[in-house]
This record gives C-alpha cells, sequence and structure tokens, in this order.
C-alpha cells in the first residue's frame, strides 16, 4: 500500500473528529470525537514506523528502527486512559452542578 | 486484488462510514457502539501493519475499558436523543464546512509532496510490532518513561475521586 493511501484516511477521521468537535454541543460526544482524533495520529505513526522500518531493513537484516513510533503510540493510549478517566470526572460533576452535559452552560467565565 | 488490499479497502470503508456515524447518531449510546467499531476497524489495521500487541492493546484499553467508561457515565446521567441539546443548522454547516476545509487543505498539500512517491508500507512483515521485542525495547530503554507513567495513573485516580466526591 502507498504511504499516502494511509495519511488520506487518517486525515479524513482527524477531519471527521474535528467536525464533531465543531457541530456537536453534548460534552459527552465532543470528548469522543477527540478520541477519534488521537487514535487517527496513532494509526498513523505506526504507519510510518512501518515505513522507517523497512527502509532500515534493506541495509540491516535486523534492524529494530521504528520501534520507537510504537512505544510512543503505548505512551499515548496510556495518557489517553488517563486523560479519560479525569475528563469524566468533570463531566460527571458538571452534570451534577447544571444538570445538563450542554458545552453552551460552560461560559460562566465570560462576563 | 489481494486479500491484503481487499482488507485495507474493507476496513478503510468501515472505519469512515463507523466515525461518520459517530458525529451524526442523534443517541449517545449508538454513538459510543459506532466507536467501538471504529476502533475495531483501527486493530483491524494495526494487524494487517503486523502491529499485534498495539492491536491488542487497543482493543483492551479502548474498546474495553475507556468505552465501558463512557458507557457508563451516559446510563449514570440517562441521555438518550429526547435529551440532546442540538446546535442550530447554520452553526452546524460552518462545522462542516471548517473541517471540509482543513480536510481539502492537507489532501492538497499530501498530494503534492512527491518526496512521498513510491514509498510503501509493507503489510504483514516485519518483526517490531511484536510483544517480545517491543517488551525488550520497553524495559530496556524506555523503563523510566514507563515508571513515569505509573506515577501519572496514581495522580489521574486521584484526581478523578478528588473531582468526583460530593463536595
Amino acid at each position: 500500500m502507498p504511504i499516502q493511501y494511509y495519511i488520506y484516511l487518517c486525515l479524513a477521521l482527524f477531519s471527521i473528529g474535528i467536525v464533531g468537535v465543531l457541530t456537536r454541543r453534548n460534552a459527552i460526544i465532543v470528548f469522543m470525537c477527540i478520541e477519534l482524533m488521537l487514535n487517527a495520529v496513532n494509526l498513523l505513526l505506526v504507519a510510518f514506523s512501518k515505513v522507517h522500518n523497512t527502509m532500515a531493513l534493506a541495509g540491516d537484516k535486523t534492524s529494530m528502527l521504528g520501534i520507537e513510533a510504537q512505544l510512543f503510540v503505548f505512551f499515548i493510549m496510556v495518557v489517553a486512559a488517563a486523560e479519560v478517566s479525569v475528563g469524566l470526572a468533570i463531566i460527571v460533576m458538571m452534570y451534577r452542578n447544571v444538570h445538563s452535559v450542554d458545552i453552551n452552560f460552560l461560559n460562566r467565565l465570560k462576563n | 486484488m489481494s486479500i491484503t488490499q481487499f482488507l485495507f479497502y474493507f476496513l478503510t470503508v468501515l472505519a469512515l462510514f463507523s466515525a461518520v456515524m459517530v458525529v451524526v447518531s442523534k443517541n449517545p449510546v449508538h454513538s459510543v457502539l459506532w466507536l467501538i467499531a471504529v476502533f475495531f476497524a483501527i486493530s483491524g489495521h494495526y494487524i494487517l501493519l503486523n502491529a499485534q500487541f498495539l492491536a491488542i492493546v487497543n482493543l483492551i484499553v479502548y474498546a474495553g475499558a475507556i468505552m465501558v467508561l463512557f458507557l457508563f457515565v451516559i446510563m449514570l446521567m440517562n441521555l438518550n436523543a429526547s435529551t440532546e441539546p442540538q446546535k442550530n443548522n447554520w452553526l452546524k454547516l460552518a462545522g462542516v464546512i471548517a473541517g471540509g476545509c482543513f480536510l481539502m487543505v492537507l489532501v492538497s498539500l499530501v498530494k503534492q509532496a512527491n518526496e512521498l512517491n513510491n514509498i510503501a508500507v509493507t503489510m504483514g512483515t516485519g518483526e517490531i510490532g511484536l510483544i517480545k521485542n517491543l517488551g525488550k525495547a520497553l524495559f530496556n530503554d524506555f523503563v523510566v518513561p514507563f515508571e513515569i507513567s505509573s506515577v501519572l495513573f496514581l495522580s489521574a485516580m486521584v484526581g478523578a475521586v478528588v473531582i468526583g466526591k460530593k463536595a
């Protein structure tokens, strides 16, 4: 597969995530669209790591070059899990205070 | 068309369709279920790239743990299509146009980049995605970030409890 196909797929997924963030008012859906964008980036990192590794394998048959990108994806997943737990706690607290998950209620700092 | 190419196109179509359905579903529970479909498609892509460890971790962490957390919160709040807040149509149109412009600019950028031509992703081969090699690298070269991430988890846990408990 040409690398462009992967780039197009990830760009499309990322853009769908952006459109979701811009068009939805439910805080949970906005949060889910952020997760979607994170996953698009992860997929692109793995594809690039494979490309990097294939290029290195041409010179050295046992090369492990490109493994850093996969560990980077692993750490992104770790951070995303921590972020989700805190973010959902914030959303639950907001629901308890204003009885809604509508992000338009989060404008109290505006004036 | 080989079986790998067919699987690539199938998983791509599945991922994009499910992602669109996440955004357009009125019911938040349906959105969560479509997002799980997206994660399964992305895990399939990982398997095609021979990143087996990441495919399994993606399924366990994202589709297993995180989406259950989302589903749990949605059911706790009793959200459904009738309580769903709606933006007005002009704002939605503006959001779609903005995202479409972003996509168009980046796609035209990639189309013009001649450096990317003749670079192919080899599928179904390669050793770097196997758990043996990843474990060696993780516990030799990346052991400090790994331990720091445990501190991050501890602080996230404490933070979630402090935020979530009744003040």
